[in-house]
């Protein structure tokens, strides 16, 4: 893909939608400033076993930033200096940062929540085969990658023979107590649209999946999470080469939602890079936005006095969470 | 080049009230209680619009209520099958007139 700064002037040129702090200053929300932050995201890196079509992240098996033992030292310091209660740890694929298990067994011992977002396939992989049982142990909350509940459309998105793996990945979390309820194993799913269209009502295509999931393959799971495709990276590249970029930027403006913009993640979130830099959000982190305010931008600085009420750095890419509903890395927002 | 449908105008729709707001404004609050979830879904309704879109042949509503139908969460073979719920009752009612043909042809043959 395309650079960080060519990206950004793409975006920031379209005459597809107003610049995003025009609709922002009409709900009194420009400038946007975070309120706290109560989940600390870990972006281990963008290696990956898979390379999605619509991944901001442009994550696949050949790269290699990955997150270093020093800096996931640092990350666990300054998680002890805070009271921060959620982890959330993505990627890339986290498990395979050869620091996932220390970062989750160290987390733990501090007491905080615990979420893998994990691509399922990662979980068959021979070098994982003890991964699931690992988590469980743990009483790590699983986020899982399923865009839908038929093979088509999922490998469309994520490769050949990705949703059957899924399917094999999701019947094993079962078997060890994930999604079933009373285990204390929590397994939600995420959906993406596989394409240039926004996603359904979280509620109405929980339902389906629910339903189609345990129909078909007597899959079950706790809460499925709708998540917009951001106009980033991989599925920007998407948009420019099939024409849709236009149409979808003004698709994600004409659906700009206030309440959802109140409520969108970065304003409580904080997103360290695989090399220890800040950002708002793993969005940010991709197009290379640090946070910024004065705050120190390294976790090896770690300022959270400092940071909790920071200026949110915005952009047209912002339009991907204030959509319809909203969207963030916990579905929706509204 | 010249051509009677334009893809820019669905977004000027409601243009349509310049010309009378009242009655534009009745229309468009029934179409929204319409599509508003009740006995059927909206993803239900939005399928029925598909299939109606074709069956009107309106170009506006096909590209409308495509997006609509994935926005809802249903997947291209749902879609296909809406759009041959409504071929098969054009391809029908145009079939049926078959008998009134053979009404008549039987009344005037020998």
């Amino acid at each position: 893909m395309t650079s960080e700064g060519e990206q950004r002037r793409i975006l920031s040129e379209t005459t597809a939608c107003p610049p995003f702090d025009q609709p922002m200053r009409r709900a009194g929300l420009d400038p946007l400033y975070a309120t706290g932050i109560s989940i600390f995201q870990m972006n281990l890196g963008k290696l990956c076993n898979q390379a999605c079509r619509h991944c901001h992240v442009d994550a696949a098996p050949d790269r290699r930033e990955v997150m270093t033992r020093e800096v996931a030292e640092q990350c666990i310091d300054a998680l002890a200096r805070t009271d921060i209660p959620i982890v959330d740890i993505t990627g890339g694929a986290p498990e395979l940062n050869p620091n996932f298990r220390w970062i989750v067994a160290q987390a733990r011992e501090l007491g905080r929540h615990v979420i893998d977002r994990c691509n399922l396939s990662v979980l068959l992989l021979p070098s994982q085969n003890d991964l699931a049982a690992f988590l469980a142990e743990r009483q790590v909350e699983i986020i899982a990658s399923l865009p839908y509940y038929r093979p088509s459309q999922t490998d469309a998105q994520r490769g050949e023979g990705v949703f059957e793996k899924s399917i094999a990945a999701l019947r094993l979390l079962n078997r060890i107590g994930y999604g079933i309820p009373g285990s204390g194993l929590i397994l939600n799913l995420v959906h993406n649209p596989v394409g240039a269209f926004l996603p359904p009502k979280q509620e109405a295509i929980e339902a389906q999946f629910r339903k189609e999931l345990d129909r078909w393959y007597g899959v079950v799971f706790n809460r499925l999470y709708t998540i917009t495709n951001m106009p980033i990276s991989r599925f920007l590249e998407f948009l420019l080469e099939t024409g849709n970029f236009e149409g979808y930027m003004q698709r994600l403006a004409n659906a700009f939602n206030p309440a959802a913009a109140a409520g969108v993640m970065c304003r409580y979130t904080i997103s360290v890079g695989w090399d220890g830099t800040l950002y708002d959000c793993d969005f940010n982190q991709m197009l290379d936005l640090p946070v910024t305010g004065g705050a120190p931008r390294h976790i090896s600085n770690f300022d959270p006095a400092a940071l909790h009420h920071r200026r949110i750095v915005t952009g047209n890419h912002c339009y991907g969470c204030t959509a319809g509903g909203g969207s963030s890395c916990g579905g929706t927002l509204t | 080049m010249e051509t009677y449908y334009h893809p820019g105008d669905l977004g000027k729709f409601a243009e349509m009230g310049e010309g009378n707001k009242e009655l534009w404004e009745k229309f468009i609050g029934y179409y929204n209680a319409v599509f508003t979830e009740g006995a059927l879904t909206e993803r239900e309704k939005a399928l029925i619009a598909l299939a109606v879109s074709h069956a009107v042949q309106c170009p506006y509503c096909i590209d409308a209520y495509t997006q609509a139908c994935l926005e809802k969460g249903s997947n291209v073979e749902e879609m296909t099958e809406a759009v041959h719920v409504a071929c098969a009752i054009r391809g029908g009612a145009s079939l049926v007139h078959g008998v009134q043909m053979r009404n008549v042809a039987k009344k005037l043959s020998m």
